[in-house]
């Protein structure tokens, strides 16, 4: 099985940089525990060409930084969106799946883990809230790592609510 | 009842635009104006930082086009560390930039015109919103789908090779580079499944489509949102396009030199920036010919107006077929932006060929210094125009001043130009405003492949609203997109 967790946000914004965060750490415990199938990726934001990476993999969990009301974080199934931005600046998970689905027949089974963040400032670090819930999900996430085929037998929706 | 329309953003991140076009009792287009409503002031934000960090920091303005403003302060700071002013880097620090940039502007166009401009020009302005989008055009054509994915991907890959990582790239230091490229990664990109050729044999049938499309469509393409201008550029010294370094021309709506190849370093002797009250985005012009007439246009069509060959022989051929069109006159047609920004991927494809060959990647120095200054200037042709950075330090290396004018920025007049154009010719006279005509304004603001984020030094998505409203500023019609 074929794993891919994308943490996509700016960490120049302080806690939109939840998702690059959460790929350094789980990355770095993925290595030091020999686990090989999943891979890691981060950028400022979604864009089509990841498409065509997701395209590749059977699971996908997009990761980003969330100013909803959630407690800390959640994890999600995406749906299908075909809506496009006015400009090429914004494109939403659900698109990416969308693109993959079309363009290459290849639908992973895809979530999104939205972190609960707090400020967003030009500045560089997590607000100590946003750290709080980036422990959590990270440990939340070493037992999806260790048992991916676990994800896929989630039908709802909302996955679960911490 | 004269009206007034608006066209506003909402989404999740500041750094939205607003149109709002009045009409009179007649429902004729009084006025019509794009509004930049939210301002952050990321010039303030990197007063007090060391001066080296600036190539990095001045990242976080844009999340699309990040390795612009990264190559613009490293270009500027290249000077406060006595590197010289574009002349003196070693042959693998800018060879290595160049490459970097080429990727850049390669995977910016092809974004623009696979993901935002061909469903327009495939299924036109009055097409249903939800098949004017990606998914419509692989439905269409999968085949010019999937190829705007993979050209992407290969820019992509580029500025990951040459900048060392996709976020905050620390490729391009002061005074130099920070790494060669290694045969590995060279040969991937030259015998890799799609390779080099295939992204210069890509972008030719990409500019086809357009080509093709044009002949069909010759009276909205030439008509649509035109109107005079000047243009401004930079351009190699012997006049040839040269994206990443090079001295200040200007060109009047006829030809004439009004900008004769100046040096960016004197950059404020030439421009200033005008304010109005309505945006927070300012308005650059020419300082001798004033406000009124010294407005112009940067970018792709700007660029193909002002230089005078493009050194790279496919895009060199497809230059003379663009400038015959015009009689060798500037081209003044807002959708030709699609043309000549389709022209400008073929020669960065061609020009990334050639760095790609080029043994100075491999091996060599990578980094000079000199005699330190108290202030840089880095200027470098944006994929959407003109990018403008200007730095002054203090005696602790701090900056001290920054100063920003971003290729949006300069581009304002015309937009708003384009704005009116285009709500004239689709709404004048109409007694009501259709779905198909909001997007007409859309188009002609997105010809101009607009950032608003960082015209504003604010970050995030720029979407958009029209309001319309009568001429007691009452609000008769609101869209958002």
């Amino acid at each position: 099985m074929k794993v891919l967790i994308y943490g996509y946000g700016n960490p120049g914004r302080m806690d939109d940089g939840l998702g690059n965060e959460l790929v350094n750490a789980l990355e770095h415990w993925s290595k030091k525990n020999n686990i090989d199938y999943v891979e890691f990726d981060s950028n400022y934001q979604l864009n089509i060409e990841d498409a065509y990476d997701i395209s590749t993999k059977d699971v996908v969990i997009f990761v980003d930084a969330s100013k909803e009301d959630i407690d800390d974080f959640v994890l999600t199934k995406i749906n299908e969106n075909s809506n496009l931005s006015f400009t090429s600046h914004e494109a939403s998970p659900g698109y990416i799946y969308y693109l993959s689905k079309k363009l290459f027949k290849k639908a992973p089974e895809t979530f999104l883990l939205h972190i609960k963040g707090y400020k967003w400032d030009f500045q560089q670090g997590l607000s100590e809230g946003a750290e709080h819930n980036l422990n959590k999900a990270i440990a939340y996430m070493k037992i999806i790592i260790k048992n991916p085929e676990n994800i896929i037998k989630f039908k709802h929706n909302i996955i679960i609510q911490n | 009842m004269s009206q007034k329309i608006t066209i506003d953003p909402v989404t999740r991140v500041e750094g939205h635009g607003k149109v709002t076009i009045y009409l009179d009792d007649d429902n004729n287009i009084k006025q019509s104006r794009l509004h930049i409503v939210e301002f952050r002031g990321f010039e303030r934000f990197i007063q007090g930082r060391p001066y080296w960090e600036a190539p990095v920091l001045v990242q976080r303005l844009c999340g699309i086009c990040p390795v612009s403003h990264h190559l613009a302060a490293a270009k500027a700071i290249d000077v406060i560390v006595g590197a010289g002013t574009g002349d003196k880097l070693t042959p693998t620090a800018e060879k290595m930039r160049r490459l970097m940039h080429y990727g850049q502007i390669f995977q910016s166009h092809v974004l623009h015109f696979f993901h935002l401009a061909s469903p327009d020009l495939l299924f036109g302005l009055d097409a249903a919103p939800d098949i004017r989008n990606i998914i419509g055009v692989a439905k269409q054509n999968k085949h010019l789908a999937v190829m705007g994915v993979m050209m992407r991907k290969f820019g992509q890959e580029i500025i990951k090779v040459t900048a060392g990582k996709k976020i905050h790239g620390t490729g391009a230091i002061s005074g130099g580079i920070n790494k060669h490229l290694t045969i590995e990664e060279r040969d991937s990109f030259l015998k890799g499944e799609n390779n080099i050729d295939q992204m210069i044999e890509w972008s030719g049938e990409a500019l086809n489509f357009l080509k093709n499309y044009h002949r069909n469509n010759k009276d909205f393409i030439d008509n649509f949102a035109s109107f005079p201008s000047s243009h401004l550029s930079i351009v190699r010294k012997d006049g040839a396009m040269d994206l990443y370094h090079g001295v200040m021309r200007a060109v009047d709506n006829e030809g004439n030199r009004i900008l004769d190849d100046v040096s960016y370093q004197d950059y404020l002797n030439y421009i200033a920036e005008g304010v109005k009250n309505w945006s927070y985005m300012k308005f650059p012009y020419l300082k001798h010919l004033g406000k009124e007439k010294g407005w112009y246009r940067v970018g792709p069509l700007a660029r193909l107006n002002t230089c005078d060959f493009i050194p790279t022989p496919l895009a060199q051929k497809e230059f003379e077929e663009f400038r015959a069109y015009t009689k060798g006159k500037p081209n003044n047609m807002s959708m030709h932006y699609h043309w000549a920004r389709l022209i400008e991927t073929l020669h960065a494809a061609e020009v990334m060929k050639d760095l790609l060959n080029d043994k100075d990647l491999l091996t060599g120095e990578l980094i000079v210094k000199g005699e330190k200054q108290s202030e840089g200037i880095g200027v470098i042709e944006a994929p959407r125009g003109t990018l403008f950075h200007h730095y002054r330090i203090n005696d602790n290396d701090q900056i001290a001043m920054a100063n920003l004018i971003v290729s949006t920025t300069n581009n304002n007049d015309p937009m708003n130009f384009a704005v009116n154009e285009a709500a004239k010719q689709m709404m004048q006279g109409k007694r009501e405003i259709t779905e198909p005509m909001m997007n007409a304004v859309e188009v002609a603001i997105r010809a101009y492949d607009p950032c608003l984020s960082c015209a504003t030094h604010a970050l995030g998505q720029m979407p958009l609203e029209i309001v319309l409203r009568d001429k007691n500023e009452n609000i008769i019609q609101v869209k958002r997109t």
